[in-house]
């Protein structure tokens, strides 16, 4: 699909927007509606976009395999350490109240870094499943 | 909707059922920020209308477009799927009416989400807290359920994809 003009100038002009609409859902999930999972699965449609306009060889080198692999641990893993931080700090499993200086700045930390993990997470692995299906297509590289 | 699932239900060729798919799922989107929740609606968009969508066409891609014809006519799944029917109807008779203020799930932990949350966690999406902070352990549930179904895409395809090396290896030497 390289030799399409509109589709590469108009991929160029979306994919920002849409990775700094997914930053905007991550981050002002607080507010408005939105959160990590919607913020991973936009972020991770991006660069499922670019794959499809400008191959998936040139997407596996923008996002490396062993990078999306390392994102869909990664995730999972920093959930759980925010929950042994809260006991490392004297609190319960999961416990937001004792990491940060009074209860409510602990709580946004807290559901900060878990909404961080659960966006990590759920980009990983949606990559990873586009990657793996699309890789086992011979003519979707070579389109 | 309706009329979408039944198109997908008549439909033979798999490319128009994943595009309409990708249809009922805006449709379901629609229904829900409807309903006043645009964080379920915005998900749905994404991964049922979005990512789904590509990852269909790619399965589409490498089993061929047109659907196996059935082999015998299914009227004893039917008869069940009409039974399961009728009793899924007969329980929502006994459901509270849709947004009732008195029915059980509305008078147990929600008030106190819904007046709380903000004083505690500081966060004015009530959902936003609710998921990640009032019910951190189902969310960190979710998120390991995710991580599996990623780690079990990567063991499944890495695996099939070694033994279809070996098939074709195994076709060419004979």
């Amino acid at each position: 699909m390289r030799g399409f003009l509109v589709l590469r100038v108009v991929a160029k002009l979306l994919i920002p927007f849409m990775l700094l609409f997914a930053l905007y859902v991550q981050f002002h999930g607080d507010f408005g509606p939105g959160g990590g999972f919607q913020a991973g699965v936009i972020g991770a449609a991006s660069v499922v976009f670019y794959a499809l306009i400008f191959g998936l060889p040139a997407a596996r080198r923008l996002v490396p395999d062993a990078a999306v692999e390392t994102m869909v641990g990664l995730g999972a893993l920093l959930y759980a350490g925010v929950g042994l931080a809260g006991i490392a700090l004297g609190g319960n499993y999961l416990d937001y109240f004792v990491l940060g200086a009074d209860p409510v700045s602990g709580q946004h930390r807290g559901i900060f870094w878990v909404e961080a993990g659960v966006a990590i997470t759920v980009s990983g692995v949606m990559l990873k499943i586009f990657y793996m299906f699309a890789g086992r297509g011979r003519n979707l590289d070579s389109e | 909707m309706a009329a979408v699932a039944g198109a997908i239900a008549a439909q033979r060729n798999l490319f128009s059922v994943v595009v309409l798919a990708g249809i009922y799922s805006f449709l379901m989107a629609t229904v829900l920020v409807g309903l006043d929740a645009p964080d379920v609606a915005m998900t749905e968009a994404s991964v049922g209308a979005g990512i789904s969508t590509v990852l269909l066409l790619g399965a589409l891609h490498l089993c061929g477009g047109e659907e196996a014809k059935p082999v015998a006519r299914p009227w004893l799944p039917l008869a069940i799927a009409l039974v399961i029917v009728g009793a899924l109807v007969y329980g929502t008779l006994g459901l509270p009416a849709f947004s009732d203020p008195g029915a059980p799930i509305h008078v147990h932990v929600v008030p106190r989400y819904l007046s709380e949350a903000l004083k505690e966690t500081g966060v004015p999406n009530v959902v936003t807290a609710v998921l990640a902070s009032y019910r951190g352990y189902d969310t960190l549930g979710e998120t390991v359920v995710v991580f599996t179904a990623g780690a079990g895409v990567i063991a499944l395809l890495r695996r099939a994809r070694r033994r279809g090396g070996d098939a074709e290896e195994e076709a060419a030497g004979r």
